[in-house]
């Protein structure tokens, strides 16, 4: 498995941690989301970074009143084409102004990219170790989208001319 | 039409771009089958019995003369001369190979075609009324916001993995000529309180194994809201929907479950709370790709021209204006249907030669444009009244000129067993057998207008529910059989028919049909009274106890 963050092959700097063993000091960590939130009070004040794992089918809205406390959050694919995580992305990053690390798990392929790039995600642990050369490519394969997403690129409607009248319209 | 711009042009060249490299992938291994498939099927390539099969995206069913001229070259280059026109304003090609894709996409999107979103579990082209923006009953053409909704849910970031297809269908029209209750979204135009533009807005529908008709949710969603309160119900079922089951994985098994009640509230509390970020679809954007559909200048003449008066002294003509001719808004023009259900030959198919010539008289006659609708018919949508005698010689003369638009032998079939992996039964086949039992024109004068729709098997692509007469293969111990309903109806009072019986085997079937036609002669009320209204009358009883007493 390869990880790309913000663009970038990296480390990943994340430890995940298993619900029973004990939290290492000073390490970024990842935790289950039961354990997350059965220890969300004491977590708000761990100096180290804390990220929880988030399963495609709970809902994303029980996350809300702990962002400002999580560095990374990890959703899931489970196959590349369930595409719940999609939702849960994009309602962080729009409803809830999560601005830390979104991160895809799972199934996460090279012809996905692009789409969970827009959808709001920036780190990815990349299922197949030859599409992570190609995360550059994948993400660049296109360069005019019509809807406004989270990389905020611009959209054909905001860079559209006005065009030359051409024929009458009816 | 919807003209294309730079915007547009380079979204598709890099689509292709991404799609060759994709096959590329696939060819050298580097893909797996399993990962390869979704990626085609957003790029409309299924593989069918015999071959490929590519499926082109006509948004909102309107070609132009180029579009068709393209289209022809694709089924004479890389096909075996003809394609086939589905119900749902696409054309398939069945017989491509992997490797001319490429080259075949880069054709298609030279002249503005693709088969993006025409497959696969995202939103599929967007459907509408074939007379849209021609038609008399209109409030609004439709098109405009079809094109809106096409563009919005392209390659959108969040409803791209869907837990399965999701179609859309729009009328502007009181008459639904778009069946936009068999819609997962289905849209009205209708005007609110102060006179301004919104949509009525109903989900659910689709046939296959369990057909509903699509429920109203909303009963006036303003223009600017279209966007916003059609990403909360593609979010909600995103969310929510099944993918356990691919059978129960359709949103109308979601809204089923819950309740239409319950899901309309999912659905206004997921719209209120995304209020504040929801895309707005502000007059800017509409008047912008109202501006990019060119409309004919029309000529300034008046109905009823000579031309055409003289021509009516030909019986044939005038039984095909009659059939195939329908009043337009702009005076001394008409709709023309071209009936692609010529008798003895499978419904929906269209060579090379027919596109190029259909081309060639809509350039000459009809500001060339060229439609397809869900009955798998075209339509030159405009032509002037003064030419329609110049049109009808030339399209008899190729084999269009059909009269048998709305009748008997107009018949909606999909590919079944003769290309369709998934088939139980031959359609194409029945649908054949059944226009040879009644080619006498008379006697399809006399039945009047009849409806009857064929799937090879219950996934329904042939509309076999709504249907005045359906037709649906099923496999009984390695045998074709067919299941019979009656009383289906497409428009806006959409009805799915009722089954009248066990199913009957494949070379009874015209048989069956027969009878129930000789049944309905024999029950009419009078000539006027059309099949389906004589079924609602008389319910099925005396159409099952003439098709079983003698068997
Ligand atoms: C030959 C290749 C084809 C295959 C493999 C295929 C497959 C399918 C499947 C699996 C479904 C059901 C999806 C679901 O309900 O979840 C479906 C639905 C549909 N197909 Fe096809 N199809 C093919 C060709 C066609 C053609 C040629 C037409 C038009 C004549 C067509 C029109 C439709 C329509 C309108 C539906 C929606 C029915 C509904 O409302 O549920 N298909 N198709
Ligand atoms: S109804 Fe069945 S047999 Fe016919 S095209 Fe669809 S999937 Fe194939």
């Amino acid at each position: 498995m390869r990880f790309v963050k913000d663009g970038r092959a990296a480390e990943d700097p994340y430890r995940r941690v298993a619900d029973d063993a004990s939290l290492p000091d000073g390490v970024p960590v990842l935790l289950t989301g039961e354990r997350f939130l059965a220890d969300a009070a004491a977590l708000a004040s761990r100096a180290a970074p804390v990220g929880v794992i988030w399963p495609n089918n709970r809902e994303i809205e029980e996350l809300a009143p702990h962002l400002a406390h999580l560095a990374a959050i990890a959703l899931a694919f489970p196959t590349f084409r369930d595409g719940r995580a999609y939702s849960q992305a994009r309602l962080l990053r729009e409803r809830y102004h999560y601005r830390g690390e979104l991160r895809a798990t799972g199934q996460v392929l090279r012809d996905q990219f692009l789409f969970m790039l827009r959808a709001g995600f920036t780190a990815f642990e990349i299922a197949k170790d030859g599409d992570a050369d190609h995360f550059a490519d994948a993400v660049h394969r296109y360069t005019r989208f019509y809807q406004p997403s989270a990389d905020r690129r611009p959209v054909i409607a905001a860079v559209r001319q006005p065009p030359t009248p051409q024929r009458k319209s009816a | 039409m919807y003209v294309y711009d730079e915007f547009d042009q380079t979204l598709l060249n890099e689509r292709v771009a991404e799609f060759s490299d994709q096959i590329k992938r696939r060819l050298s291994g580097e893909l797996s089958e399993e990962e390869f498939r979704p990626l085609r099927l957003m790029n409309g390539t299924y593989l069918q019995l015999h071959a490929y099969m590519l499926r082109i995206s006509i948004p909102y069913g309107t070609l132009s003369s180029k579009k068709l001229r393209m289209l022809a070259h694709i089924a004479r280059r890389y096909d075996r001369g003809y394609g086939h026109f589905t119900t749902r304003q696409n054309l398939q090609f069945h017989w491509i190979k992997l490797e001319d894709l490429p080259n075949a996409m880069a054709d298609l999107a030279s002249a503005g075609l693709h088969g993006i979103q025409t497959s696969g579990n995202c939103v599929r082209n967007i459907s509408t009324d074939q007379w849209a923006g021609v038609a008399r009953d209109e409030i609004a053409d439709p098109r405009i916001y079809a094109e809106i909704l096409r563009q919005h849910l392209t390659l959108h970031p969040e409803f791209s993995f869907l837990p399965r297809k999701f179609k859309i269908g729009i009328t502007g029209a009181a008459h639904d000529r778009a069946a936009v209750k068999m819609h997962d979204i289905g849209l009205w135009l209708r005007r609110g309180p102060n006179g301004e533009l919104g949509f009525e807005v109903a989900v659910g529908g689709g046939l296959g194994r369990t057909p509903y008709l699509a429920e109203t949710i909303r009963g006036f969603c303003p223009s600017r809201d279209l966007l916003g309160y059609v990403e909360a119900i593609l979010r909600v079922y995103n969310r929510y929907g099944r993918r356990d089951n691919i059978w129960k994985a359709r949103i109308k098994i979601l809204v089923h479950d819950l309740g239409v009640a319950k899901f309309r509230d999912e659905v206004e509390a997921e719209f209120e709370a995304s209020k504040d970020y929801a895309p707005v679809l502000d007059e800017r954007l509409v008047a912008e790709i109202t501006r990019r559909f060119h409309y004919p200048n029309f000529e300034n003449v008046e109905d009823n021209p000579p031309e055409l008066q003289a021509a009516f002294h030909d019986a044939r003509f005038r039984t095909w204006y009659f059939n195939a001719v329908a009043p337009h808004r702009v005076p001394g023009h008409a709709i023309v249907t071209i009936s692609l259900k010529p008798v003895g030959l499978t419904p929906g198919d269209c060579t090379a030669d027919q596109m190029e010539a259909l081309a060639d008289f809509a350039d000459q006659y009809g500001y060339g444009e060229i439609r397809n609708g869900h009955e798998q018919n075209l339509c030159l949508p405009s032509v002037r009244q003064r030419d329609l005698p110049a049109l009808w010689r030339k399209l008899d003369a190729v084999g269009l000129a059909l009269s048998n638009v709305n009748l008997i032998t107009d018949i909606i079939a999909c590919p079944g067993l003769d290309y369709c992996s998934l088939a139980n039964a031959r359609a194409i086949p029945v649908a054949m057998e059944i226009s040879k039992r009644f080619a006498d024109p008379d006697l399809q004068r006399n039945i009047g207008r009849l409806h009857i729709n064929i799937s090879g098997c219950i996934n329904a692509c042939g509309h076999h529910h709504i249907g005045h007469i359906g037709i649906l293969g099923v496999e009984k111990q390695g045998q074709e059989f067919y299941q019979i309903t009656l009383g289906g109806k497409a428009d806006e009072n959409a009805k799915l028919g009722t089954l009248i019986g066990p199913s009957v085997p494949f070379d009874k079937v015209a048989d069956v049909i027969e009878d129930v036609v000789a049944a309905y002669i024999e029950l009419r009320e009078r000539p006027e009274e059309i099949f389906i209204d004589t079924v609602r009358r008389v319910g099925i009883q005396p159409f099952k106890e003439r098709v079983y007493a003698v068997r």
